[in-house]
């Protein structure tokens, strides 16, 4: 019976954000490929139902130049717009006004960076541009620290998911801060997924088995040496998080506990 | 002609230009794109209508590959 029930589960374990349920818990990014084939080939190994986009202005002077709608379908995956490289709640808002009017949807992701060597968020400035954006209409995904407090304004101020980074954004050095994560998912109303940190699919593994809704990650898989098949194992890597977080592990013991029995040794 | 500002650049367009023949003449896709007009988002549907006007500030811009 648990063979069948659990199947069950795990297809019904959908999350939600900002109204539309998503199945897969992984988000990716669609930066850093060598190109929109690779990109196309990536994403679809991820199993995603979202990635990011970036929102920049287009080359005036050579139109022609292959755009990534043409092998991302719009209308088959989620775009989330984001706003990297923003180092100021306006410029921030400026970007997701004018993305909203080019994808024509209100879900959009929210980062504004604080310092160009750490890419660690300014969350000042991600307030206030949270507060406007709310206002305007936005459903916010928001980039931000790993304080619990700060997570928790955020909620306040109306954002659909919070997202705190797990190590520096690039950086690959996987989830650095657990008891911080934990705190931010423990008390949490909406999704809460890692964004940025995750180095390879063990990372991924570990953010989900701290209970997090999802991971997003861009470079993990689009620097690895194979990326197809990095991007197949974070499909993977979060799929078994997941179930781990939902098995519920083991207690941690300090001695040995053998797993057979001691009963009927010769 | 008259001056605007295209992306940061300047560019020279016929006078009572609008939006609609402006995207024509760069062969850009308006599914495809978004506007500001002087820090102001044009909505899609009025390309047709705004006229552009000397010095006017324009930002085009579209969905790239981008993660963080």
């Amino acid at each position: 019976m648990g063979a069948v029930n659990n199947m069950t589960q795990q297809t019904n374990d959908t999350f939600n954000i900002a109204g539309k349920d998503f199945s897969s818990r992984l988000i990716v990014g669609t930066g850093k490929y060598k190109d929109f084939e690779e990109t196309a080939r990536a994403v679809e190994a991820s199993g995603v139902e979202i990635v990011t986009v970036a929102v920049r202005r287009v080359n005036v002077t050579d139109p022609n130049q292959p755009m990534l709608v043409d092998y991302l379908d719009p209308k088959k995956y989620t775009y989330l717009p984001n706003t990297a490289g923003c180092f100021t709640a306006d410029d921030a808002i400026r970007t997701l006004r004018l993305a909203r009017e080019a994808g024509g949807w209100n879900l959009v992701k929210l980062e504004v960076l604080g310092d160009q060597k750490t890419l660690y968020p300014n969350m000042i400035e991600t307030l206030q541009a949270t507060e406007v954006l709310i206002k305007e209409g936005f459903d916010v995904m928001v980039y931000c620290s790993d304080d619990p407090i700060m997570a928790k304004r955020l909620e306040d101020l109306g954002c659909c998911a919070i997202m705190p980074l797990g190590a520096p954004i690039g950086s690959g050095l996987g989830i650095q801060n657990p008891v911080q994560i934990r705190l931010i998912v423990e008390q949490a109303n909406v999704p809460v997924l890692v964004d940025a940190g995750v180095g390879t699919a063990s990372d991924a593994a570990v953010a989900m088995e701290l209970g997090c809704d999802g991971v997003l990650m861009n470079t993990a898989i689009a620097d690895a040496k194979d990326p197809i098949a990095m991007a197949r194992a974070m499909k993977l890597a979060v799929e078994a998080g997941r179930l781990a977080y939902h098995a519920g592990r083991m207690p941690k013991k300090l001695y040995a506990d053998p797993s057979s029995p001691l009963a009927g040794l010769i | 002609m008259i001056e605007i500002t295209l992306n940061g650049d300047p560019h020279q367009i016929s006078e009572g230009q609008n939006l609609v023949k402006l995207l024509q003449e760069l062969n850009l896709d308006p599914t495809k794109v978004a506007i500001e007009r002087n820090l102001e988002i044009v909505p899609k549907t009025t390309y047709q209508d705004v006229t552009l006007l000397k010095g006017d500030k324009l930002e085009i811009v579209h969905f790239i590959g981008g993660g963080k």
